[in-house]
């Protein structure tokens, strides 16, 4: 049975292979010119003012597709919390604190305010310098759960109440689709960039609608994974069965 | 030299993949996960993508270990429910 | 050498993949089959971003350099991969959510276990 299993395995690994082999050689070649999409994107950018294209094509030219990830991302968290809440036949236990060696301690208390703040300057800047919401979001969120290292469990809890990030995952969201519904009320299509005039290039406020929609996705990144590292701890950390049953 | 530097990073790449798949124990294949992160981000900025280079340092080097990690000790915590609050 | 360089890196991002799915399938824990399953993701940016590469060019980000100056590589092809990587940190954790659900009611992580179980 197994050996038959690894058979079929090496069979249609060899066929995969074979065309994935064909496929590659056929592709353009690697570092080719010829990039029109990339051309025409980057023309597009720099006329609505966007310094960084990969912002502008995330958030203006492709905004749509961002709201499909977003609900994604969204979806996921919904699940993840669903399948992780406390089940009836579990209870809390208290964390005993661990050792924690004192330099790690120091080091981490130090880092948090840091990684905070480039997570928050990495989100601001997300239509200027490399960077965005989903980046800067997720430092952002990791860098709160330093805190776990530097003090404890129950510190980490009093400054991430759960309903408040998940109020404002849902919130993010809400805002990233009703900037979408507002160019329509404007008279042009669903998250079209024509609401905000284009600013200054390469300043803060550039760009139109994408450091909105950027700073939206940035929220909903943050608390999302906030939300989701909470209940993958509390499963790690708190949450145990009852035994014997 | 572009390509040389290119091609260092996408063999370091490969070999750290080869093994995170190897390496059969999650929790360390965790660890190897977030040296192919680190590796991955460094491939990406050589190939002039410092925005996806910066994301997969926060998603594929940090994010994903510590799920996978949590994720470990969870499951290693209800399979000796017997010998009382061992953490 | 340059056309060995022409198609390294999509051989490359193929192996990954494939290295991946041959650990998926011979996986003996679901948490372990998880992590390959995102290796099998990391070989699709290198995929879209070898695509994406252009000799000489530097970083579609205009805010240090003027516009027209120097060859930028193709952008689409980031904000494609920037997707991709937000899409799998998702994924990795809806399953490994779903694993320990598994654990919970059937006490092992073990796919071949798992299927005795149900027979």
């Amino acid at each position: 049975m197994k050996r038959l299993r690894l058979a079929l395995l090496a069979l249609g690994g060899a066929g995969l292979a074979a065309l994935l082999v064909a496929a590659c050689l056929d592709l353009p070649g690697f570092g080719g010119r010829s990039h029109p999409y990339g051309t025409r994107a980057v023309h597009a950018s720099l006329t609505r003012r966007a310094a960084n294209t990969i912002a502008s094509v995330n958030f203006d030219q492709r905004a749509y597709d961002t709201l499909g990830e977003m609900s994604i991302l969204f979806a996921a968290v919904l699940g993840c919390v669903v399948l992780l809440r406390q089940a009836r036949d579990e209870h809390r236990a208290q964390p005993q604190p661990a050792e924690v060696a004192r330099p790690v301690r120091r080091y981490a208390l130090i880092v948090l305010p840091v990684a905070l703040v480039t997570g928050l300057y990495v989100i601001a800047h997300g239509q200027l310098s490399p960077g965005g919401g989903f980046q800067g979001g997720v430092v952002a969120a990791t860098a709160l759960h330093l805190l776990y290292l530097g003090a404890d469990y129950r510190a980490l809890e009093r400054i991430r109440p759960l309903a408040v990030y998940e109020t404002s995952d849902a919130l993010a969201v809400s805002s990233y689709l009703v900037l979408g519904l507002a160019g329509v009320l404007a008279g042009t299509a669903f998250l079209a960039n024509t609401l905000l005039p284009y600013g200054t290039f390469n300043t803060l406020s550039s760009g139109g609608t994408v450091p909105l929609l950027n700073a939206a996705i940035g929220i909903e990144v943050a608390s999302a994974v906030v939300v989701l590292l909470a209940n993958f701890l509390d499963q790690a950390v708190e949450i145990e069965e009852e035994h014997g049953s | 030299m572009d390509d040389a530097v290119i091609v260092v990073a996408l063999l370091l790449m490969a070999g750290s993949a080869t093994a995170a798949v190897v390496q059969r124990d999650p929790a360390r294949q965790a660890l190897v996960l977030s040296v192919l992160g680190s590796v991955l981000a460094v491939l990406f900025t050589v190939l002039q993508a410092p925005d996806v280079g910066l994301s997969q340092l926060a998603v594929g080097s940090a994010l994903t270990p510590l799920l996978i990690m949590l994720s470990v000790r969870k499951v290693r915590r209800r399979g000796r429910p017997e010998d009382g609050g061992a953490k | 050498m340059t056309t060995v360089m022409h198609v390294l890196p999509y051989l490359v991002a193929a192996y990954v993949f494939l290295t991946g799915c041959y650990g998926l399938a011979t996986s003996r824990n679901l948490i372990h089959a998880v992590g390959c399953l995102a290796v099998c993701q990391s070989s699709t940016y290198v995929l879209l971003l070898a695509v994406g590469y252009r000799d000489g060019a530097t970083a579609p980000v205009f805010s240090d350099i003027k516009p027209g100056s120097r060859p930028v590589v193709d952008p689409v092809v980031q904000a494609l991969t920037l997707t991709d990587i937000v899409v799998g940190a998702t994924v990795t954790a809806l399953l490994l959510a779903l694993v320990l659900q598994i654990a919970k009611r059937h006490g092992t992580v073990d796919p071949d276990e798992l299927r005795e179980l149900r027979g």
